[in-house]
C-alpha cells in the first residue's frame, strides 16, 4: 500500500543526464501532499527532466527519488501517478473516447471513469471526434484527461496550459485546485511566470537547480519583489553562477 | 502480463487501422496484385508454378514488416510509448497486443493472397490449401514480429525503412527463389539454413508440390515459430521503461 504520510515527492541529491548533457546537478526537493506545486523556470532549465525522473521514466545517474513513499518508477506507483507530457501523448488516429477507453483498460479503472474525465476536461461534446482533427489545446486536454483516469494520487503535468485560451486556463487551474482539495497532489510545470500566483507552492528552477521553494506570498516577501518575475530575477542576481567544469554549485 | 491489457492493446491497434481505410485496402490488395503481375509475366512459361508459392511467403512478410515497424516507431516517437510504460502495462502486453492485431490482419491478407493465387492465377497446389495458408500466416506474423524488433533499433522513419532492405532482402536472395538453395555456395547455403524465410519458402513449395508429408511442413512451421517467439522476447527486452 502507498504510504499515506510520506511527502508526494522526496528527491535527494539527484544527478541526472539527458542524453549526454548533465541536467540536474545534485538537486534535492520535497513536495508536500494535497497541494498544487508550480515548477517554474525558463525553457531548458531541467523541468521536464525532473518531472521524468519523478515519474520514473528517466535514467538517473545518482541520488534517490521517493514518490508517495515508494521509489520512483516502482510498479505499485504506475496506478497512482498520472503523467502528462509536454506534447500531447495521444493517438491522433483514434477518437477522444477510444483514446480514453484504451488508457482506462490499461489502468484497470472503472468504465464510468471515461465519462467522468471527459466532463472534467470539458471534452464531452468532442468525445466522438478523431484526435487528429482537434485543435492543439483540445489535444492537450485529451492527454490531460488520460492522466486523470483512475484518480491518481499524484499528477505530474508538464506545461499543461501552453497554448490554451485564457478562459480555459482559468478553468484548468480551478480543476487543479478542486483535485488538490480532494487530496490529489499536483506538480505543474510552466515557463509562464504569471501562472505562479495560482499555485499553493512554488519551485523556481534555473540551470538544473532549485533556486526557491516557497509559497507565492513568501517568495515575494523574501525578495521584496512585486511579482514572480521580479522575484525570480532577484534570486538569480543573488545566486552564485554554477561552475560548469566541476558540475556543482560553488 | 495480463490478458485484458494485451487484448485492449490489440483492439486499440485494430481501431487505429480501421480509421485508415486506405491502409486496409493496400494491405489486402497489394500482395495479390503483385502475385497477379508475376503470373502474367510468366504466363507463357511453367515458372510461375515454382516461383508462385515463394511469392505467397514474400509479399505478406515484407508488407507486415514495414507496416509494423513504422507503426511501433511512431508509438515511440509520439510519446505514447513513454506514457504507456509509465502506466501498469507490461512490455509483453504491448508486444503481444501488436502481434495479435497485426497477426489478424496477416490472416486476412494471406487468405486473400492465397485465394487470388490459386483461384485467379491458377497456381496449382497439390497439397492441403489450409496448410499453405497456415505457413503464409506464420510468415506474415514473422514479418510483424521482426518489424517490432527492428523498430527498437531505429531512431527515425528513414532508418526504419532502411531496415527493410537490410534485414529482408538477404533473406529473399538466399531463400531459394532466385537460385535453389542446394546450388548456393556452401557458406551461403549454411547461412540460409538459419534464416526463417528460407524455411517458409521451403514449406510453401513442399505444400504446393505435395513433395513432403505434413510432419516436414510442421517442422518448418516450428522453426518459423521459434523465430517469432525469439523476436517477441527480444522485442520486449529492448523496450525500456527508463530512457536516458
Amino acid at each position: 500500500m502507498v504510504n499515506k504520510s510520506a511527502p508526494a515527492v522526496d528527491a535527494t541529491d539527484l544527478h541526472v543526464r539527458r542524453g549526454k548533457h548533465p541536467v540536474l546537478h545534485g538537486l534535492s526537493v520535497s513536495i508536500p501532499r494535497g497541494v498544487v506545486v508550480g515548477l517554474l523556470g525558463p525553457s531548458g532549465c531541467g523541468k521536464t527532466t525532473l518531472l521524468r525522473t519523478i515519474v520514473g521514466v528517466q535514467v538517473v545517474q545518482s541520488g534517490t527519488v521517493m514518490v508517495l513513499g515508494r521509489e520512483a518508477g516502482s510498479e505499485s506507483l504506475r496506478h497512482r501517478v498520472g503523467y502528462v507530457t509536454q506534447d500531447a501523448s495521444v493517438y491522433d488516429d483514434l477518437t477522444v473516447r477510444q483514446n480514453l477507453q484504451y488508457f482506462r483498460a490499461v489502468l484497470g479503472a472503472p468504465r464510468s471513469d471515461v465519462d467522468r474525465v471527459l466532463a472534467l476536461t470539458d471534452l464531452t461534446s468532442q468525445a466522438g471526434q478523431v484526435v487528429g482533427s482537434l485543435s492543439g489545446g483540445q489535444r492537450s486536454r485529451v492527454s490531460l484527461a488520460g492522466a486523470l483516469l483512475g484518480s491518481p494520487d499524484l499528477l505530474v503535468l508538464d506545461e499543461p496550459t501552453v497554448g490554451l485560451d485564457p478562459l480555459l486556463r482559468v478553468e484548468l487551474w480551478t480543476l487543479f485546485h478542486q483535485l488538490a482539495v480532494s487530496g490529489t497532489s499536483l506538480l505543474v510545470s510552466s515557463h509562464v511566470m504569471d501562472e505562479a500566483s495560482r499555485c499553493d507552492r512554488l519551485l523556481l528552477m534555473r540551470d538544473g537547480e532549485i533556486l526557491a521553494d516557497d509559497t507565492p506570498a513568501g517568495l515575494l516577501a523574501s525578495t521584496g519583489a512585486s511579482d514572480t518575475e521580479g522575484a525570480f530575477l532577484a534570486l538569480i542576481a543573488r545566486h552564485p553562477v554554477r561552475d560548469a567544469t566541476n558540475g556543482s554549485a560553488s | 502480463m495480463n490478458p485484458q491489457r494485451t487484448l485492449a492493446t490489440a483492439g486499440r491497434v485494430l481501431s487505429q487501422v480501421r480509421h485508415d481505410p486506405r491502409t486496409i485496402v493496400l494491405l489486402l490488395v497489394v500482395p495479390s496484385l503483385l502475385i497477379g503481375l508475376l503470373a502474367w509475366i510468366f504466363s507463357d512459361t511453367p515458372a510461375f508454378s515454382t516461383i508462385g508459392p515463394g511469392m505467397i511467403a514474400l509479399f505478406p512478410f515484407i508488407v507486415m514488416f514495414l507496416v509494423t515497424s513504422i507503426t511501433t516507431l511512431r508509438e515511440r516517437r509520439t510519446g505514447t510509448l513513454e506514457r504507456l510504460l509509465s502506466m501498469p502495462l507490461g512490455k509483453g502486453d504491448l508486444i503481444l497486443g501488436y502481434t495479435l492485431a497485426f497477426g489478424l490482419l496477416a490472416v486476412a491478407q494471406s487468405a486473400v493472397a492465397v485465394g487470388f493465387a490459386v483461384w485467379l492465377c491458377g497456381l496449382t497446389i497439390s497439397g492441403s490449401i489450409w496448410l499453405l495458408l497456415a505457413v503464409a500466416v506464420a510468415d506474415a506474423v514473422l514479418g510483424t514480429t521482426l518489424g517490432l524488433l527492428a523498430s527498437a533499433f531505429a531512431r527515425t522513419e528513414f532508418q526504419v525503412v532502411q531496415f527493410m532492405p537490410a534485414l529482408v532482402f538477404p533473406q529473399i536472395l538466399l531463400g531459394g527463389i532466385f537460385l535453389p538453395r542446394e546450388q548456393l555456395p556452401d557458406v551461403l547455403r549454411a547461412v540460409s539454413d538459419w534464416l526463417p524465410l528460407s524455411h517458409a519458402i521451403d514449406a510453401l513449395q513442399a505444400v504446393a508440390t505435395d513433395s513432403q508429408d505434413a510432419a516436414y511442413v510442421g517442422g518448418e512451421l516450428l522453426i518459423i515459430g521459434a523465430w517469432i517467439v525469439g523476436a517477441v522476447v527480444l522485442g520486449s527486452v529492448t523496450l525500456r521503461r527508463r530512457t536516458p
